[in-house]
């Protein structure tokens, strides 16, 4: 194989996209200065999900970026991001498993069936397994045209992270809906770009 | 988690052991003996050399720079361990000045808690406007040490230095039409950054019964761990009401109205749904998107690990408060 200079941007990307996360777990341990504030927890928690929900959407600029700056190996950083997106989404569903419900099954069954952005973000991490599990070039040669259409549910899991982020904030929407905006975007140009297919045809 | 104390201890003397250490060494790399130390000039015009001599258990020497205050115990502290004065002061909700817990410590220098003015009126026969100073000269400070939940189901023990809000009250005279008390904080864009955004109806509102208003646990705090309350905590004025979620503890008062109906409050305006008027702990009457059953207690041992605790009946406060709401529906006046 040989290395393209996308090959060594790609392993910068993974190199960035670890770095917020071993700078939380140095400030778990107090160490290089780093520290996770008076409420570790709620700072993990908020910390993870911020970038799980930042990455999805990212991921998911990649094709339309792509596209507009016809650089067709663009597409070579879409899986880092999902990638990343993934494992700081299952670290979020982690860390409010063990460190905020410290395994109080009871408590978790009731977030589970009371409370609407727990249920929400549950199901996102849920959409997120199967799209984790054929992201090999294997899978995605196994499942040919199919596995665009499973990978569609990126969409889903976006659009469900995002109810979850939204439903919990205080008061401050700000963030929440310029993701929003973003989402909505990138969904639009989708849905316009599949139009002007079908009206070429 | 109770931490159990010998009886002989009073709880205004314990400090936790990071503060006095932290102190110490700051003290110690300033080249200052105990007896060496300048104190400043007094913002209250309380102080006196001897009674604060007297209170050193109190209020060690600190290494903040923020002026003492003459204060005596309290049998109506707590004896659980306070959280450290980093804790207290870095992590605070303040929209006034943003809405991260870290933004009030960083931007609350632009308020200026001196002079201050405080306006006292509606249902009273003194109705008028005060200097602060002049407001609590005749209040004798004291220690304090209550625990503080907050409704985002995070709780501190915290030191404050205060007096009965109740024995203030009583000076003005509230008639017989008073039957709730409205508190407003100071409304400024320019020392209150955070009004400039409409986050919520500024300025803040907060409102009590009267009963509530008069009962030996509500206090009025100037002080926090034996010194002038920093501003980030509310200064130079600032409402506690233990039994109570934090957002009732309105901040840096400007105004104190005697009223006949109950006052809409900030929180209750924005989502009434979520923020009832009386906002008395309950682990039974969750928030409509999460349960106040546990808390966690900020700065607990075990770090990430530390356990959650219970969350008690009105904070722990229930033999001393309980009885002001016999017969009424907490779950429906949550």
């Amino acid at each position: 194989m040989v290395l393209t200079r996308w090959d060594g941007l790609r392993y910068a990307l993974h190199a960035a996209l670890m770095a917020p996360l071993l700078l939380l777990v140095l400030g778990a341990f107090g160490m290089a200065g780093q520290s996770l504030g008076p409420d570790p927890v709620e700072t993990l928690l908020r910390e993870l999900g911020w970038w799980a929900i930042t990455l999805l959407v990212a991921g998911l600029a990649v094709t339309p970026l792509r596209q507009w700056l016809k650089q067709a190996p663009l597409l070579r950083l879409r899986r880092p991001l999902g990638l990343w997106a993934f494992a700081y989404a299952v670290l979020h569903f982690t860390v409010y498993l063990v460190l905020d419900r410290q395994l109080a099954w009871g408590e978790v069954l009731k977030d589970l069936s009371k409370r609407p952005y727990i249920m929400v973000g549950f199901a996102a991490v849920l959409l997120l397994l199967p799209l984790a599990a054929t992201s090999t070039t294997w899978a995605m040669r196994k499942l040919g045209r199919r596995w665009q259409k499973l990978h569609r549910l990126a969409y889903a899991t976006a659009i469900l992270g995002l109810v979850h982020f939204l439903l919990q904030v205080k008061k401050d929407l700000r963030e929440p809906l310029l993701y929003a905006a973003a989402l909505a975007a990138l969904l639009g140009w989708r849905l316009w770009k599949q139009r002007q297919r079908a009206k070429a045809r | 988690m109770r931490i159990h104390r010998p009886a002989n201890i009073l709880p205004s003397e314990i400090t936790p052991r990071t503060v006095h250490d932290e102190r110490r060494a700051v003290l110690k790399a300033l080249g200052l003996g105990a007896g060496q130390l300048a104190i400043g000039g007094s913002a209250f015009g309380l102080l006196d050399a001897a009674s604060a001599a007297t209170n050193t258990a109190a209020n060690p020497a600190t290494a903040t720079g923020r002026a003492k205050l003459a204060t005596r115990p309290s049998p109506y502290s707590t004896r659980e361990a306070a959280n450290s004065y980093t804790d207290i002061t870095t992590y605070n909700n303040f929209y006034e000045f943003g809405l991260d817990k870290a933004d009030p410590a960083a931007n609350a220098h632009t308020l200026k808690p001196r002079p201050w003015q405080v306006t006292i009126d509606g249902e009273c026969g003194k109705p008028g406007t005060y200097d602060l100073d002049t407001l609590i000269k005749p209040h004798a400070l004291e220690d304090r040490i209550y625990r503080f939940r907050c409704v985002e189901a995070w709780s501190m023990v915290i030191p404050w230095v205060g007096f009965p809000l109740g024995d203030l009250l009583k000076r003005f005279a509230p008639n017989s039409r008073a039957k709730f008390v409205e508190f407003t904080t100071l409304m400024d864009r320019v020392q209150m950054p955070g009004q400039r955004r409409a986050v919520l109806d500024w300025p803040y509102r907060e409102g009590l019964r009267m009963d509530e208003a008069m009962h030996p646990l509500a206090i009025l705090a100037v002080g926090l761990y034996g010194e002038v309350l920093p501003n980030q905590n509310g200064a130079p004025l600032r409402l506690v009401v233990p039994w109570k979620y934090g957002f009732k503890n309105i901040k840096s008062i400007v105004r104190i109205r005697f009223t006949e109906k109950a006052p809409a409050t900030a929180w209750n305006v924005a989502a009434p749904d979520e923020y009832g008027f009386f906002a008395n702990v309950n682990p039974d009457v969750d928030h409509p998107r999460w349960s106040q059953a546990r808390e966690r207690r900020i700065g607990a041992g075990g770090g990430l690990f530390a356990p959650k605790i219970d969350t008690q009946p009105f904070n722990g406060y229930a033999t001393q408060v309980a009885s002001l709401y016999r017969g009424l529906d907490l779950k429906k006046w949550f």
